[in-house]
């Protein structure tokens, strides 16, 4: 549910309130991340798995396991512990992944853009085709056409994402060859252009080597489409609903009885008004798509942030899930501000 | 609302028309290049004195030279020279002297010297990481081994605290643990004395076959062709081994041509994949062993008519021949198949009438309720449910708890757990790396903590086992102690809360031109300097 | 009856009532998307009910002999999985995990979340501070990590799975109950009760509660196609139901490998948990339709 679309703002000039809101969620953006970082924490030390476990594997003997505690900082105190954390992630360090044996923040810059691809692509694609749907559904209220958008919108929430994937991978690879495998190339075209954003897709259009680029594409494009049908299916009922609230307004029945056109009734009075809301809407199914997609990334063995955290939690490599959910929390927090901000500015009503 | 008909369909021709417009995935892998989908999210570490999962094992055994190793055509002659060129035994029995060949270098170019295997081995003991009890059971400790592990000019001797059959700790020095890292390059990468181990968790220093140029956790890893080897430059200049969770994937990949080798391939699988063109099914025996082990601690599974129903309750045949076919063979003793001393004895098989009258001896004839720890693993939530039908049959409740590697392991470690389903796989080709831990348990009370030991896990204490384990261990008469482990096994099989199931047999699914591809069979890693395609 | 329950003119509290929910089920009805949902619905709980009579085996009677049969087989209609267990016999007792599941998150989230919502839109000041502040720390956490995180501490299980999911699914329906108290909070009808001298329990409970209620109805519904998805998620990951227990998710998870030559096995769970979501997502959208004044009903 969008917050924006629940919170009640106060009358105030439109700059100033801006401002002071601003200035009020960078505080209360503090206090959460603070939040999220102690739950997280105490999570992991409350979990009845051993990260010791996770580094000496099964045949350690007592005193290498007794070394490797004493190592990790796990026989100190528990607020000791969280207060060196806080300490060591103040300057910008999230400590050591056991897993990987790499800093954290690494690991982090490697995974994340991998996240960041899918879900921006997911998210464009859903945009693409959920809007229009949306929008044809309201119009055509109650009949057929609303009918099929509405199945076509809940079958998109009611599917088990990874039986469609791995029937989309047999279909769509197995089968008729049209796109990539699992991976985010082929392993041929590996290490082929400079990473800079460690968005493949960026970084091959970047150094011009369209052949990279043209296959990570191939690669993409099933498990993006995937994710885009999912939050097509929430893009295209909130358009729908918001649209439906917009035509039934009187200015609207004012432009038809003056004998406007449908088509312009439509997208330039009735479209214009819910642009806003519909952006929360779409900001709130990116911040969504990019928390990473477990199940997804499993299936198409995607590098992603998912997946990067599930497997440290599952270890408890604790300094690996504390920094990929700190990332991942504060990127939704934030986008989340930035939708509310929006739409409290833009919005007249909502002031 | 033509208008928006019309922008529904282009929105979706353009979809269709980016899908179908892109090239599809290329015929085959290049000539010279090996791509293997596996699973190597076990991967932690690639410092061999550190690396302690199969996954590193297989990429280490490419990286470093032994000083004597396994040749991967020829696994059945056991160890053969590699950095020591020949070696001899003290009259004592207890100092081994190994000759340090001429002429190797490692992929840096320094040369391989005494001074590196001196400095690999102690560095072994010294980091004292899990895999270091393989060298630390001959005595060597971190205070002694400036006097137990000495380089002098081309030689390096080592001196062990009991007069050890000598291919017993050969055989050891074949494990990951013994490869030899290039000292220099390792120690001008050392910070807060770690002697290099932190860089080398992501990094090479070695002069085997290939040098590592990058692992992506959960993503690749990927090593090149070191030109100057020894037995000369490998004929796949790149070795590409991919993360590739489900087996489905990488069956697809593999019909598709994207990858070369699918190593993880369930029965179905490969019965779907096997007779297809262009590829080929290689098996060959692992030496994992699939187990059930009944804890101690539970009074009613104390109790020896118990012990012995429980064998009798499990379906061998009928899981070797449904979900585990082709992959696992009923193995009902703790050496694997091909080691020293191994036997192919197996009495038990699916009789609920035995039980029940087993368990009505015992006193328990109206069951009881027992919980099983089994890890997050398909084929091991089967056994562990076929053996809870079984159990059903003779009133016993089996609550079945499914947790991560980790959870399960921590449980079963701190002698928690009533039943286990578990595997083990042994460290080094030697048969006391199994005897040790199954068989031989010095001390089994709380305290002594021995959370290594399986059977000390199962708060069991084997009884005059141990010492067979001790002396059989110490015998430099190979037919004797053939005939020790016999004995050994033979008690074992009768008394033990263990019910050793089945023996790994590995089904890899391969293009039909890769040659020469070995896994490591029964008591090593992967090799993949041999392989052509 | 039917002009008593539509009469313009109620002559009682109770025939007003139940005048406005026979006028919503009669706009409801014309829905034949959303009638489909509840009929699917109804199917489901006559077929949990009954399992033990209309399930032709035993859900956990093994035969590795007959396993892997396929869909259209004679006595396993729906095929046998990889130990021989009849399929259909798993998806009807299945049925009742289902439900169970969706019951208690329904059961949990919401109130929880009306609690929150409500607590902190009335009380205001301080504790709106704080109680958002957590409910936002909650909303951050990617969803499925909290929720395994907490199964990971709790153990495997089903009733873990609940709670987990549970505990990840309450902040939205805060925050909708809280913009839901905001708006009654000040209306002259609160005041009047509050004139009267009403406590602020009494009015939440029993004033602001009820007031709520129809969105936050809506919004589970929605959801519970999501709730479905997440615990058969855990199940896919090894962390909903224990085995040998016919949790949906477990199957497909359990079927998964065969997806390529045995399709069936995972495809029949996978249908049936599309079904079920599908059903909760036809009426919840209906019922959206219906109490939800914003999409503007059609009367």
């Amino acid at each position: 549910m969008p917050q924006a679309a629940t919170r009640r703002g106060r009358p105030a000039a439109p700059l100033a309130g801006f401002l002071g809101r601003a200035a009020a969620g960078i505080g209360s953006l503090a206090v959460t991340v603070l939040g999220l970082l102690f739950v997280t924490f105490f999570i992991g030390r409350v979990m009845p798995i051993d990260p010791v476990l996770a580094v000496v594997g099964e045949r350690a003997s007592p005193e290498v396991y007794a070394d490797a505690r004493a190592a990790l900082g796990l026989d100190q105190p528990l607020p000791v512990q969280f207060w060196y954390y806080l300490r060591e992630v103040a300057r910008g360090d999230f400590g050591m992944s056991l897993l990987t044996a790499r800093p954290v923040i690494d690991d982090i810059a490697r995974v994340f853009p991998a996240t960041l691809e899918l879900a921006t692509l997911g998210v464009l694609i859903g945009v693409l085709i959920g809007v229009p749907l949306g929008v044809l559904a309201a119009v055509n209220r109650g009949r057929w056409v609303d009918q099929i958008a509405r199945l076509v919108a809940l079958v998109g929430y009611s599917m088990p994402i990874f039986w469609l994937g791995l029937i989309g991978l047999l279909v769509f690879y197995g089968i008729l060859g049209w796109v990539g495998g699992p991976g985010r190339l082929d392993v041929f075209y590996d290490g082929l252009v400079p990473t800079v954003t460690g968005m493949i897709l960026v970084d091959s259009a970047l150094a011009g080597d369209w052949t990279v680029f043209s296959n990570a594409l191939s690669h993409i494009i099933l498990p993006a489409s995937l994710l885009g049908y999912f939050s097509l299916a929430y893009i295209s009922r909130m358009t729908r609903s918001f649209m439906l609230e917009a035509l039934s307004a009187e200015y609207i029945t004012t432009a038809r009885v003056k004998g406007m056109s449908e088509w312009r009734v439509v997208w330039v009075h009735a479209f214009r008004n819910i642009r806003v809301q519909l952006l929360t809407v779409i900001v709130l199914s990116y911040a969504n798509l990019l928390e990473g997609s477990v199940l997804t990334e499993i299936i198409f063995s995607w590098p992603g942030i998912g997946f990067y955290i599930t497997n440290a939690l599952l270890a408890a490599d604790m300094n690996a899930v504390l920094g990929g959910t700190v990332v991942v929390g504060t990127i939704f927090i934030i986008l989340n501000m930035v939708s509310d901000l929006l739409y409290k500015f833009f919005d007249p009503r909502a002031r | 609302m033509t208008a928006f008909s019309r922008l529904m369909t282009s929105a979706a021709l353009g979809l269709a028309v980016m899908a179908t417009g892109m090239p599809a995935a290329m015929a085959e892998t290049p000539p010279n290049m090996l791509v293997i989908a596996n699973r190597i999210d076990d991967i932690t570490s690639l410092d061999p004195a550190e690396s302690f999962e199969f996954s590193g094992s297989d990429v280490i055994r490419n990286l470093y030279l032994k000083l004597v190793n396994l040749d991967p055509m020829d696994m059945e002659a056991g160890y053969k020279p590699e950095v020591a060129d020949s070696w001899e035994v003290s009259e004592d029995g207890k100092t081994i002297t190994f000759t340090i060949r001429d002429g190797l270098t490692f992929v840096s170019g320094n040369p391989v010297t005494a001074e590196d295997v001196q400095f690999s081995l102690r560095r072994a003991v010294i980091l004292n990481k899990t895999p270091s009890f393989i060298l630390t059971q001959f005595g060597f400790t971190p205070e002694n081994v400036a006097n137990t592990i000495v380089g002098e000019g081309n030689t390096v001797s080592i001196t062990t605290d009991k007069p050890y059959a000598t291919s017993f700790v050969l055989n050891c020095l074949t494990a990951t643990i013994g490869a030899i890292v290039d000292s220099k390059l390792v120690m001008e990468h050392e910070t807060g004395g770690d002697m290099g181990n932190g860089w080398l968790k992501t990094h090479s220093a070695g002069g085997g076959a290939y040098a590592l140029n990058e692992w992506k956790p959960n993503e690749s890893v990927t090593m090149t062709a070191n030109p100057d080897f020894y037995q000369g430059e490998p004929a796949m200049k790149r070795v590409i081994i991919r993360h590739v969770q489900e087996s489905a994937s990488q069956r697809l990949m593999l019909e598709r041509g994207d990858i070369d080798v699918a190593r993880n391939l369930n029965p179905e699988d490969i019965a779907g994949i096997e007779g297809e063109e262009g590829i080929r099914i290689d098996e060959e025996l692992g030496g994992q062993l699939m187990y059930l082990s009944f804890n101690q601690k539970n009074p009613e599974l104390a109790k020896p008519q118990v012990r012995e129903a429980m064998k009798y309750l499990i379906d061998y045949a009928g899981m070797e021949a449904s979900f585990l076919k082709g992959q696992w063979a009923v193995q009902q003793n703790f050496l694997p198949l091909t080691f020293q001393g191994a036997v192919e004895e197996n009495p038990f098989s699916l009789d609920i009438e035995k039980a029940k009258a087993l368990l009505a001896e015992a006193g328990v004839p109206e069951g009881f309720t027992i919980e099983a720890g089994v890890r997050e693993a398909q084929e091991r939530i089967e056994i562990a449910q076929t053996f809870q039908n079984a159990l059903a049959q003779v009133g016993i409740k089996l609550d079945i708890t499914v947790g991560t590697a980790a959870q399960i392991l921590g449980r079963y470690r701190a002698r928690e757990l009533d039943v286990y389903v578990g595997t083990w796989g042994p460290d080094y080709p030697d048969p006391h790396t199994n005897a040790s831990t199954f068989a031989w348990n010095p001390d089994n009370s709380d305290a002594a903590g021995a959370t290594g030991i399986l059977a000390w896990r199962n708060a069991w204490d084997p009884g005059d086992l141990t010492a067979k384990v001790d002396a059989a261990v110490t015998e430099n008469d190979t037919g004797k102690r053939v005939e020790m482990y016999h004995d050994i096994q033979a008690e074992f099989r009768e008394t033990s809360p263990f019910a050793i199931l089945f023996q790994q047999k590995r089904q890899t699914a391969v293009a039909d031109d890769v040659q020469n591809l070995n896994l490591g069979d029964a008591i090593s890693a992967a090799a993949y300097w041999p392989v052509t395609k | 009856m039917r002009e008593w329950l539509l009469s313009d003119a109620p002559a009682s509290r109770r025939q007003a009532r139940l005048g406005r929910l026979y006028s919503g089920w009669l706009t409801f009805r014309e829905n034949t998307l959303a009638m489909l949902g509840l009929g699917i619905l109804v199917a489901l709980v006559i077929c949990a009910a009954l399992a033990p009579w209309i399930a032709p085996h035993d859900p956990y009677v093994q035969d590795l002999a007959t396993r892997l049969k396929p869909i259209g087989t004679p006595g396993h209609i729906l095929g046998t999985d990889s130990l021989g267990r009849d399929i259909l016999s798993r998806l009807i007792w299945g049925s009742r995990i289902t439900l169970y599941i969706v019951t208690l998150v329904a059961l949990i989230a919401p109130v929880v979340g009306l609690l929150v919502g409500t607590v902190a839109g009335y009380a205001g000041g301080l504790w709106d501070a704080v109680l958002m502040r957590i409910t936002d720390i909650f909303l951050a956490f990617p969803r499925l990590v909290l929720a395994l995180a907490f199964v990971a501490a709790l153990g495997a299980g089903i009733e873990n799975a609940v709670l987990a999911i549970s505990l990840t699914a309450w902040p939205p329906y805060a925050r909708l109950a809280r913009a839901e108290t905001l708006t009654i909070r000040n209306s002259d009808f609160i005041s009047a009760i509050r004139l009267q001298g009403a406590g602020p329990v009494r009015i939440i409970t029993r004033h602001i509660w009820p007031l709520c209620l129809s969105s936050l109805i809506v919004r589970v519904t929605l959801d519970m196609a999501g709730i479905i998805l997440a615990a058969a998620g855990l199940g896919f990951l090894g962390l909903g139901a224990q085995p040998p227990s016919p949790e949906w998710g477990a199957m497909i998870s359990e079927g998964r490998r065969f997806i390529l030559d045995h399709w069936w096995v995972a495809t029949v769970p996978g249908l049936a948990i599309f079904t079920v979501s599908l059903a909760f997502n036809l009426l919840g959208d209906g019922l959206r339709d219906v109490l939800d004044p914003k999409s503007g009903g059609s009367q």
